[in-house]
């Protein structure tokens, strides 16, 4: 859980949120969320009717990934917003990091909150998804 | 339980009545995407297998709705931003309702010139109490070609 002593504005946290991706997970992600678009499980549609180089993982599993980044940062039922572009599509074997800054730390004593940056990158350092996040934080 | 492991997240909080329990939170919740999961119980979500009706993914051929329909040239749809605003944690046992509502539309031209439809949406989910859970916006995006590595 977040402390707010470390609510310094430019602090980071980041962590990697996956490892050479498989597309097993994939395979997981879709079963879990109940998107079954073939262009994420289904090499040969996805090659030779969609012309994808291979399959990709939805964006919501990229999203869902970097918000584990969060909740690890900021605490379980901390957040107020979360949100973001998907930049740059994830294939198997990409390995993602997570990684949030404090832009903001707002010291309304009814309500403090701190707000963030979130920037998910992969191995070759391509931002994938670009985003942010308000969260409820303690009394500072 | 499921859906964390599927987005690789560890966290008992998700999971564990024992450990939830002594917590300030008090019990098992939601992991901050879940609501994701409303494919599931969208009886016509187009993205699922149904019994009876050509599924867009491979069996014998690559895809099983090609020559019924005009071959795809390599357009699609794609998600491009999903903004979520929480108003109490999802916990196990409650029952959501979603509410949703068509956004803007506009256009713009790609990177590499192609022409891209956007589109927005919000679906407001409420629980048994009628008490606003948590509002999702989402941007979906309509490309004439596929997108490159």
């Amino acid at each position: 859980v977040l402390e707010p002593e470390t609510l310094v504005i430019g602090a980071t946290y980041d962590v990697e949120v996956v490892s050479n991706l498989t597309r097993t997970q994939l395979v997981q992600y879709a079963g879990a969320s109940g998107d079954y678009n073939p262009i994420h499980t289904d090499e040969i549609y996805a090659t030779e009717v969609a012309h994808y180089p291979s399959v990709f993982a939805h964006g919501m599993l990229t999203m869902g990934m970097t918000g584990r980044m969060l909740t690890d940062y900021v605490g379980d039922d901390r957040l107020l917003e979360y949100g973001g572009r998907f930049v740059s599509q994830v294939w198997p074997g990409d390995s993602l990091n997570a990684c949030a800054t404090v832009v903001a730390v707002i010291t309304e004593a009814s309500s403090p909150r701190v707000k963030l940056s979130v920037v998910t990158t992969n191995q070759n350092a391509e931002v994938v998804f670009e985003g942010y996040a308000l969260a409820r934080v303690d009394r500072l | 339980m499921l859906f964390a492991r599927a987005i690789g997240d560890p966290n008992p909080i998700y999971y564990d009545p024992g450990y939830a329990e002594q917590t300030q939170i008090g019990g098992i919740i939601a992991p901050p995407t879940f609501v994701q999961v409303q494919a599931h119980y969208d009886p016509e979500h187009r993205m699922r297998p149904r019994p009876g009706v050509p599924w867009v993914g491979s069996g014998r051929e690559s895809s099983g709705v090609l020559g019924s329909t005009t071959p795809r040239s390599g357009g699609t749809g794609l998600h491009a931003e999903q903004h979520f605003r929480y108003h109490q944690a999802l916990r196990p046992g409650d029952i959501l309702h979603s509410q949703r509502s068509e956004g803007k539309t506009w256009t713009k031209t790609g990177r590499r010139g192609g022409k891209l439809l956007f589109a927005d949406e919000v679906v407001s989910y409420t629980n048994q109490r009628s008490e606003l859970v948590v509002a999702v916006r989402s941007v979906r995006v309509r490309t004439e070609r596929p997108v490159s590595a």
